[in-house]
């Protein structure tokens, strides 16, 4: 009785801090339109994906594994060639990666033969910046991550997190204009992972880049997030796109927050026991399933009830 | 070793072979190896060819050489190129194919495309890989033009040896081969040897003591 009790009592005060997400006017920074991919074998990892990513948003792809979120996240990086749809930048197509739209990867990825300047310098350079203008900007988003002492080590020298640190700085050095990460923090510790979601937000408190962040942990999306796009999977489809609308710098074990994951968790719980009919991938029958609170995927959530009602 | 004057000599002939065909296998070898990894087609096509021909003793390529090039100092260093050229492209190759895909994928998100990506990502990820393979051709090299300059006497060591052989000389063969060993031996445990460490435990593959 207690727990229902206070589950209403949640629900009731964070009811508009969870909303789903309002139709902008302007064109999108990034326009996601239709796009599915299926995967040679006919596993469909995407289906009837439509996303309008405005510029400035901190945007979480929050989904189980499995659930295509990498998928549409290297075909937004130009890694992948989705088999439907369309993705456009800034108005145009995008075919193949480029520094536009740079990924950082779940494991650092840096190059072992260069140090962490060198690192830096290398991909400036890539781009065109003169000698000495990259070495400015290396310094400085060296200095950004708090790695100043390190700029000459190796980086079979660093710890984890560090490397991971110096892979979020050469990205943020490119200044792409779409930051685009496939759970970088997976495979830190937890005290880590904290550190770095502070760093993360301090940064993008600053230059509000446009940031597209996937993860299968909810507190970290709702910590990071100004939109949660909730995914699922088989096929991989958006569930919810929902505003998150708590006051910055976001602390995880916040009240509120809190809340909020016990909402999502059973949001996605019902989408994974409504898939868990056996049905083999891209079933119409479980399409059209329409058990409580479960939505269609498709254009974000503006035509259904809002998540208050039937959770 | 009173052959010392004429040792010296003999050396330097060989050594000067050596290096001829030696550098003009590693300059056609370390980029086929490169183009068989990355060309799918070339792969295809060629691939079983080199590893075909790569099993032929480098020795056999001398008979081919003085009918090509006549008795000169090219048909040597035709053997020379022929006997280390397969074994530098292959593990090149195997170097190249064995680079971390995610370091690829990195190169390509962050924009790094043509000249840059082959000198600056391709040729220092598969350098280890590179490395063993002009380790292993060196070997091969010195191997193949000791073979030929035996068969073929025209200055160098190898006709010191047969002159040794000819005059029931075995303290000359001996000296000789005393000397190849060395010379193989400096070169290979020195100059690759700290090559080797150095580029490992820059790259981070090094144990650490």
């Amino acid at each position: 009785m207690g727990a229902v009790l206070r589950r209403i009592r949640d629900r009731l005060a964070t009811r508009n801090l969870l909303v789903p997400v309002r139709a902008r006017s302007g064109l999108a920074k990034l326009a996601i339109r239709d796009v599915g991919h299926t995967f040679a074998n006919e596993v469909v990892a995407l289906k009837n994906v439509d996303i309008d990513v405005h510029s400035g948003e901190f945007i979480c792809l929050l989904g189980p594994s499995g659930c295509g979120k990498s998928t549409l996240l290297y075909a937004l990086a130009g890694l992948v060639k989705p088999s439907g749809g369309h993705i456009s930048l800034d108005g145009r197509d995008i075919s193949g990666p480029g520094s536009d739209r740079v990924l950082v990867f779940q494991a650092p990825a840096l190059f072992p033969w260069l140090t962490v300047r060198q690192n830096l310098l290398f991909s400036l350079r890539a781009k065109g910046l003169a000698r000495a203008a990259a070495k400015e900007r290396a310094r400085q988003f060296i200095r950004q991550v708090h790695l100043e002492r390190f700029e000459d080590a190796l980086p079979h020298q660093l710890s984890g997190g560090m490397a991971m640190r110096v892979a979020l700085a050469r990205a943020l050095a490119m200044d792409p204009a779409v930051l685009l990460m496939d759970e970088p923090f997976g495979a830190l510790d937890a005290q880590t992972r904290s550190h770095m979601h502070d760093l993360l937000q301090s940064i993008w408190m600053r230059d509000r880049k446009t940031v597209l962040f996937v993860t299968h942990n909810i507190r970290e999306a709702l910590v990071l997030g100004d939109r949660v796009i909730v995914l699922a999977g088989r096929p991989g489809r958006v569930l919810q796109d929902l505003e998150v609308r708590l006051p910055r710098p976001r602390d995880p074990d916040d009240e509120a927050l809190v809340a909020l994951s016990r909402q999502i968790r059973s949001l996605l719980a019902r989408a994974e026991r409504a898939s868990d009919t056996p049905a083999p991938f891209a079933s119409k029958g479980k399409e059209q399933a329409n058990e409580d609170g479960q939505q269609r995927g498709g254009v974000s959530g503006r035509t259904s009830p809002s998540v208050g009602t039937g959770l | 070793m009173a052959v010392d004057g004429r040792l010296g000599e003999a050396m330097l002939k060989s050594l000067g072979r050596l290096a001829q065909g030696y550098c003009l296998s590693a300059l056609i070898g370390v980029p086929l190896g490169m183009a068989l990894a990355r060309v799918g087609i070339l792969r295809d096509t060629m691939r079983p060819l080199v590893l075909g021909l790569q099993a032929l003793p480098s020795v056999c390529w001398l008979p081919l050489a003085l009918l090509w090039f006549g008795l000169s100092e090219r048909a040597i260093v035709f053997v020379v190129v022929m006997g280390s050229l397969l074994a530098i492209a292959i593990s090149t190759e195997d170097g190249v194919a064995g680079i971390d895909p995610l370091l690829l994928r990195a190169s390509g998100v962050l924009g790094i495309r043509g000249l840059r990506f082959y000198a600056g990502v391709l040729v220092p990820a598969a350098l280890p890989g590179i490395i063993t393979g002009l380790k292993l051709g060196w070997s091969f090299a010195w191997r193949a033009l000791m073979a030929g300059e035996l068969l073929f006497v025209a200055g160098g060591l190898g006709q010191l040896l047969q002159q040794g052989r000819e005059l029931l000389d075995v303290p000359q063969v001996m000296a000789v081969m005393l000397a190849i060993v060395a010379a193989g031996t400096a070169v290979d445990q020195v100059l690759f040897h700290l090559l080797e460490v150095r580029v490992r435990r820059r790259w981070g593959l090094a144990q650490t003591a």
